[in-house]
């Protein structure tokens, strides 16, 4: 595609802001590493045997692509525009993460690191950077909080399986914010020899972009599969949003394309008026914490408040910072789904498609039921299905009263 | 001549190293925190560093953000801390006073309004973790237009390609954290210091102030020989919580005698 000036997709600038966002706000002892990496991914993006190895092991260990999938019984429920569902949860490990994970771990052999580390929210990014650490034979260690751990325990017992050992955090709230603090310590701790894999389009550059990059393959594949199965692109493309890797990865290649609206679905917990929710754009303000300037819950003072969801996924107080950029500029859209809307299509996706979703993309499927009969049988709609809703369900068992 | 120019030049007058003290503002409340302060330089606090609360301190071990988060449920504030840098400037007129935090809160703020309220406080300079090199330029405007140091951090990782951009615009003194990991872990070796600290005086011309993992005594003392002052955090943060503040005084006064003495 030959870019335009001013395009969307030409960020971030060298300094790695996204418009006024991004950048690299870290301790001095990290930014020589920061730098090391920035470096290291610049040369390795566009070497065409990093390029090969990712896409061979995409392609035989992950299972890429994911198919497109005419998600007919919802289309029929809803009553308004055909609904696609990229289906990412079918990837190995059972979510989008493993893509990025792929790719960071590429690069982690390629500059010689010889220890992983990770922070986890739900457990998926964890399992899947555990699973990429064994396939390379790689130690690895994932910093979980202790409050996750309890309710994401298949998660843990998987990493354990893979060989990782799962560090839990206590401090904070005992989330995902807190585990990437301990991440972040590790990592201040062990330069030298360590290669963190963050799990989210956040931190300091490159990370935002460097992730964003590697999880693009689900939108580069959507695009050229809705263009082959409907002949035409979509009217809309949405996605949950926590950290935002999955809608980056399913926007970014749609930026260009005037014509298609990009939806990105935050997590309302009990309701954004309520205060107990994970909407950073819906709901916080432009600050900065953990490597970036973007939008955060925060108080008056600038203290971080807690994010609440009942998904583990979406549980965390900012976002990337691209999707700040593209939230200013009006770009993408940036709306919002309850735990109590996310738990109703957890059930009803389950029991029309035959596929239990993960929370996280029950969130998006709240609003693409709106979208649905908003666009009309006409309209076109893409959700990104990130993950399974396998490991959801003793908590969802949990919230509907049954006892497993 | 500022108050930290001034501190640094008696020391060299007395021919010997300074002692850092490190202590988190509003642990427990604000009113203990004051009466601590306020007893710092009798015990030998040649400057002093004050902790800016924030719940996500990332590049600080578990001592300071246990005695962090402590603060923030007393209700201690940016504000409240500018008010508790007022009251000893009061009584104090000599003893440097920098604030030692992390960006969100200065950022919340307003940096502008930050510095000019600072500079009011009497506070004399500013280290904030999470702002290298590359990001600090509108905080570093804003307290030099004020008249208030900008204190950057040199580490172990810090390299000579990297180092003068490092103390290009540091002004009072260079902190220089002895090793990789987060506060209060173990410190550097004396000798690796030593070499470290010869490196950053002659690329800065500032006098150099070393901390991260310094608890006992004879620590401090090794620290002492090789660099202008020694910063002690993490162990008096922890000794105010188990002893309260006479406990944190005793150990201010050992660690600043040993450093004397050194």
């Amino acid at each position: 595609m030959t870019q335009r000036p001013n395009a969307f997709s030409q960020w971030p600038d060298a300094r790695g802001r996204f418009g006024e966002y991004g950048g690299r706000f870290v301790a001095e002892t990290l930014m020589p590493n920061v730098l090391r990496l920035e470096a290291a991914y610049e040369a390795a993006k566009t070497d065409p045997a990093f390029l090969k190895d990712f896409d061979d092991f995409a392609r035989d260990f992950i299972g890429r692509p994911s198919p497109l999938y005419f998600a007919e019984r919802l289309t029929e429920a809803f009553g308004g525009a055909r609904i696609w569902f990229k289906r990412d949860e079918l990837n190995h490990t059972g979510a989008h993460k493993i893509n990025n994970c792929l790719g960071q771990v590429l690069l982690a052999r390629r500059m010689g690191a010889s220890r992983i580390i990770a922070e986890t929210g739900a457990g998926q990014h964890g399992v899947a950077t555990a699973t990429v650490a064994a396939r390379f034979g790689l130690p690895c260690v994932v910093y979980m909080g202790a409050t996750d751990i309890e309710r994401q325990k298949p998660n843990v017992f998987r990493m354990k399986l893979l060989g990782a050992e799962v560090i839990p955090v206590t401090s904070g709230t005992g989330t995902l914010k807190d585990a990437m603090n301990e991440a972040l310590r590790d990592w201040v701790t062990n330069v030298k020899d360590t290669f963190y894999v963050i799990g989210t389009v956040a931190g300091p550059h490159p990370y935002p972009a460097m992730v964003r990059d590697f999880q693009s393959v689900i939108g580069r594949e959507a695009r050229a599969q809705m263009l082959e199965r409907e002949g035409r692109l979509p009217d809309a493309a949405v996605a949950c949003i926590g950290g935002g890797s999955n809608a980056m990865g399913l926007f970014h290649p749609f930026l260009e394309d005037e014509s298609v609206r990009l939806i990105g679905v935050e997590a309302a917990g009990e309701g954004v008026d309520t205060g107990r929710h994970a909407a950073s754009l819906n709901g916080g303000r432009p600050g900065i914490l953990h490597g970036n300037r973007t939008y955060l819950l925060q108080d008056d003072d600038g203290q971080i408040i807690d994010a609440h969801s009942i998904s583990a996924g979406l549980d965390y107080p900012g976002i990337g910072p691209e999707h700040a950029f593209l939230h200013d500029s009006g770009r993408a859209e940036y709306v919002s789904a309850t735990d109590a809307e996310a738990l109703e299509m957890f059930q009803l996706c389950s029991k029309l498609e035959g596929i239990i979703p993960a929370l996280e993309p029950a969130h998006a499927l709240a609003r693409v039921r709106d979208l649905a009969a908003e666009l009309g049988p006409d309209g076109l709609i893409l959700m990104n299905m990130c993950g399974r809703g396998d490991k959801d369900v003793f908590a969802v068992a949990e919230h509907l009263g049954e006892r497993l | 001549m500022n108050r930290l120019s001034a501190a640094f030049a008696r020391l060299k007058a007395e021919d010997r190293a300074g002692f850092v003290a490190y202590v988190m503002a509003g642990d427990p409340d604000a009113g203990a925190s004051a009466a601590l302060l306020d007893a710092l330089p009798t015990a030998g606090a040649d400057v002093i560093e004050l902790g800016v609360p924030f719940t996500d301190p990332m590049a600080d071990g578990a001592a300071i953000q246990a005695a962090a988060l402590r603060a923030l449920n007393a209700g201690m504030t940016l504000k409240g801390v500018l008010k508790l840098a007022a009251g000893f400037r009061a009584q104090h007129a000599e003893t440097p006073l920098v604030l030692m935090g992390y960006a969100n809160p200065f950022h919340a703020y307003g940096f502008s309004a930050f510095a000019a309220d600072a500079a009011r406080a009497g506070v004399d300079g500013v280290i904030c973790v999470d702002l290298p090199p590359e990001e600090d330029a509108e905080l570093r405007q804003a307290l030099a237009e004020n008249g208030v140091a900008l204190i950057r951090l040199a580490t172990p990782t810090t390299d000579d390609a990297r180092l003068p951009r490092v103390v290009a615009d540091t002004t009072g003194f260079v902190y220089y954290v002895s090793t990789t990991g987060v506060t209060g872990a173990a410190t550097g070796a004396a000798a690796e210091v030593g070499a470290a600290v010869a490196r950053i005086r002659a690329a800065s011309g500032l006098p150099v102030a070393v901390g991260f993992g310094v608890r006992s005594p004879e620590q401090a003392a090794a620290i002492a020989r090789a660099a202008d002052a020694v910063v002690v955090g993490s162990a008096i943060v922890a000794a105010n919580h188990d002893g309260g503040a006479d406990a944190a005084l005793k150990l201010v006064s050992e660690l600043s005698g040993a450093v004397r003495g050194a």
